[in-house]
């Protein structure tokens, strides 16, 4: 673990330039402590792959008190103390292929698989998140199996609509809004990543994981039309 | 008193301080470019300090105004005139209904601002009336003013008084072609060796055409790196310098995302971030690399910060007025007031 500053008003703690579950779990463990130690002036934080961005106030708290904190509240953690007891995976239902999934037929001559084998693979791993970034509610999610891996479109598309899940090289995630893109996209969800009128406008947390479930084309619409209504929540399973 | 948009400008959109507690979901916390000048006019009509305003890019609007109230104009100058009359700028100025507020090309400087008594009324997203035109959320509809929009403004705050920013010692920035910053080093400077550093901070960059609220593109001499230029991802904060794989330094700036894969050679220190967001394409730039330590006792203390090099300073202890409004400012953002658990 090593300190940077970012400036007069942040720091971030670097725990090494790798992506690992091991790093990026150091990473959110020490955010967890950071919550719980309140410590006045800690302004927000943004962990990702490798390291937690602290934003503070320095007529608050100055970087060589912060950092000496931090240290102090790295060091104080016990070794087998692990604060993701519960571990939360959110069921995402996902209509592949067709027109929800426009890529998915393409995906067959790139992986020499076939479409059900791909929505297998891609519907049988838990991906955990490692960080958000990009686009309000976008998720970077590690844990892809390789063997659906495919490059990303020559030509992006100029609008990729929202709820979209698409594979770029070894990563897979979801457009949480419209925007440009290159990923191939396999799937679409009717689950808001992103609704910045909802009390909780993000719906995903760095350090949770995410289940992509098959659905079909007439459950993708009704559970739409009640995402549409309101009632509607991704269900979570716990392990 | 509402305000109908007749000419919108190049790029005119509401900005607050920004969107705070969100930037661990993605969400760029953009805000006003310029805190100083948006902070100055908010409090030269008397509205709380975070109230929404316009920030206009180079050339200034055209607006009818129905119904009375007050403005300020600060930032930069861009010539307004209320139905024909000049209109001295870092002033509260009465406007009443029917007037015509006029605006040109910027003379010197960026970005403007104005501000309204009662501050601009949209509904906040996520606890901020800031535009963020590339996500389309925020201010109004989440994109910049057209003409024929019709603005609100709220009915608290603000003042009816006429009075010069000089009773409030808020004094008229000027801004030249040039910019001398501060940076503080990291948190990728030992991805560069000390000679690449060394020439970093002795070049003079130009502002490029292509910059805009998200980055400021600079051209110079390429910075070479010993790794390359590709990192695994981490956070970004306002003012960080990305090197790109070209050599060339981005500064980003309010509308940044939030995660990046680029090195960060280092930071433009907050306080100078308003002269950043002030310069033109074609202007120049020059880093001085200064240590935490000094960043933060310069933060603290606004009166030596015009000095080219610090004198050693009490670190730690506050500085006036515009310290005490600071500490006061960013305390509403503390993470464990925001959560609840303030005892």
């Amino acid at each position: 673990m090593k300190i940077y500053p970012v400036g007069d008003m942040a720091l971030s703690v670097d725990f090494g330039n790798v992506i690992s579950e091991k790093v990026n779990e150091e990473v959110m463990q020490l955010e967890h402590t950071l919550q719980e130690e309140k410590i006045p002036g800690i302004l927000e934080m943004l962990p990702s792959y490798r390291a937690l961005l602290v934003r503070y106030d320095p007529a608050q708290l100055s970087y060589a008190l912060l950092s000496e904190k931090i240290g102090k509240a790295q060091g104080e953690k016990g070794s087998g103390e692990n604060h993701s007891s519960r571990k939360i995976i959110r069921l995402i239902p996902c209509c592949y292929g067709g027109k929800y999934g426009e890529d998915l037929k393409g995906m067959e001559a790139l992986t020499g698989l076939s479409e059900k084998e791909i929505i297998e693979i891609h519907s049988g791993t838990d991906y955990k998140i490692y960080m958000l970034g990009f686009l309000p509610g976008f998720v970077y999610l590690g844990g892809m199996d390789e063997r659906i891996a495919a490059p990303r479109l020559d030509v992006p598309r100029v609008v990729i609509p929202a709820g979209s899940v698409g594979i770029g090289g070894k990563q897979t995630g979801v457009y949480p809004i419209a925007s440009p893109g290159g990923w191939r996209l396999i799937g679409s969800t009717p689950v808001r990543f992103y609704n910045p009128s909802a009390e909780k406008p993000i719906l995903c947390s760095a350090g949770e994981y995410i289940r992509f479930v098959p659905v079909s084309e007439s459950s993708y619409e009704k559970i739409a039309a009640d995402v549409a209504a309101g009632p509607y929540r991704a269900e979570i399973a716990n392990s | 008193m509402k305000m109908t948009i007749e000419i919108p400008g190049v790029l005119t959109t509401v900005q607050d301080e920004g969107r705070y507690g969100y930037m661990e979901y993605g969400v760029r916390t953009g805000g006003a470019m310029d805190q100083d000048s948006f902070h100055a006019a908010n409090r030269i009509v008397g509205n709380e300090e975070n109230a929404a305003e316009l920030e206009m890019t180079l050339m200034g609007i055209t607006a009818v105004f129905d119904g009375d109230g007050v403005i300020a104009l600060t930032g930069a100058d861009m010539k307004a005139q209320l139905d024909g009359v000049p209109v001295e700028r870092y002033a509260a100025v009465r406007v009443r209904s029917g007037q015509r507020l006029s605006m040109r090309m910027a003379g010197s400087g960026c970005r403007a601002y104005l501000a309204v008594s009662g501050g601009i009324a949209v509904p906040k997203v996520m606890g901020s009336s800031s535009t963020d035109v590339k996500c389309r959320l925020g201010g109004l509809e989440g994109r910049a003013l057209q003409a024929g929009d019709v603005l609100e403004t709220g009915s608290t705050g603000g003042s009816t008084e006429e009075k010069t920013g000089k009773a409030l010692s808020v004094r008229p920035e000027k801004y030249g072609h040039s910019a001398h910053v501060r940076v503080v080093e990291g948190p990728q400077a030992d991805w560069f060796s000390e000679e690449a550093r060394e020439k970093f901070f002795h070049e003079i960059y130009h502002v490029s055409a292509e910059s805009d609220r998200m980055g400021m593109r600079l051209d110079g001499a390429p910075v070479e790196s010993l790794h390359g230029m590709d990192i695994v991802s981490d956070g970004i904060a306002f003012g960080s310098i990305q090197i790109t794989k070209s050599g060339m330094p981005i500064v980003m700036m309010a509308d940044h995302q939030t995660t990046g894969g680029y090195a960060k050679i280092g930071t433009v220190c907050s306080f100078d971030l308003p002269k950043l967001a002030q310069l033109r394409p074609g202007d120049t730039v020059q880093f001085e690399r200064v240590s935490v330590e000094e960043a933060q006792a310069l933060y603290l203390h606004p009166q030596e910060r015009k000095r080219t090099k610090p004198l050693a300073l009490a670190i730690g202890n506050g500085g006036g007025e515009e310290t005490t409004s600071r500490r006061h400012r960013f305390q509403k953002y503390n993470y464990y007031y925001r959560h609840g658990d303030l005892r």
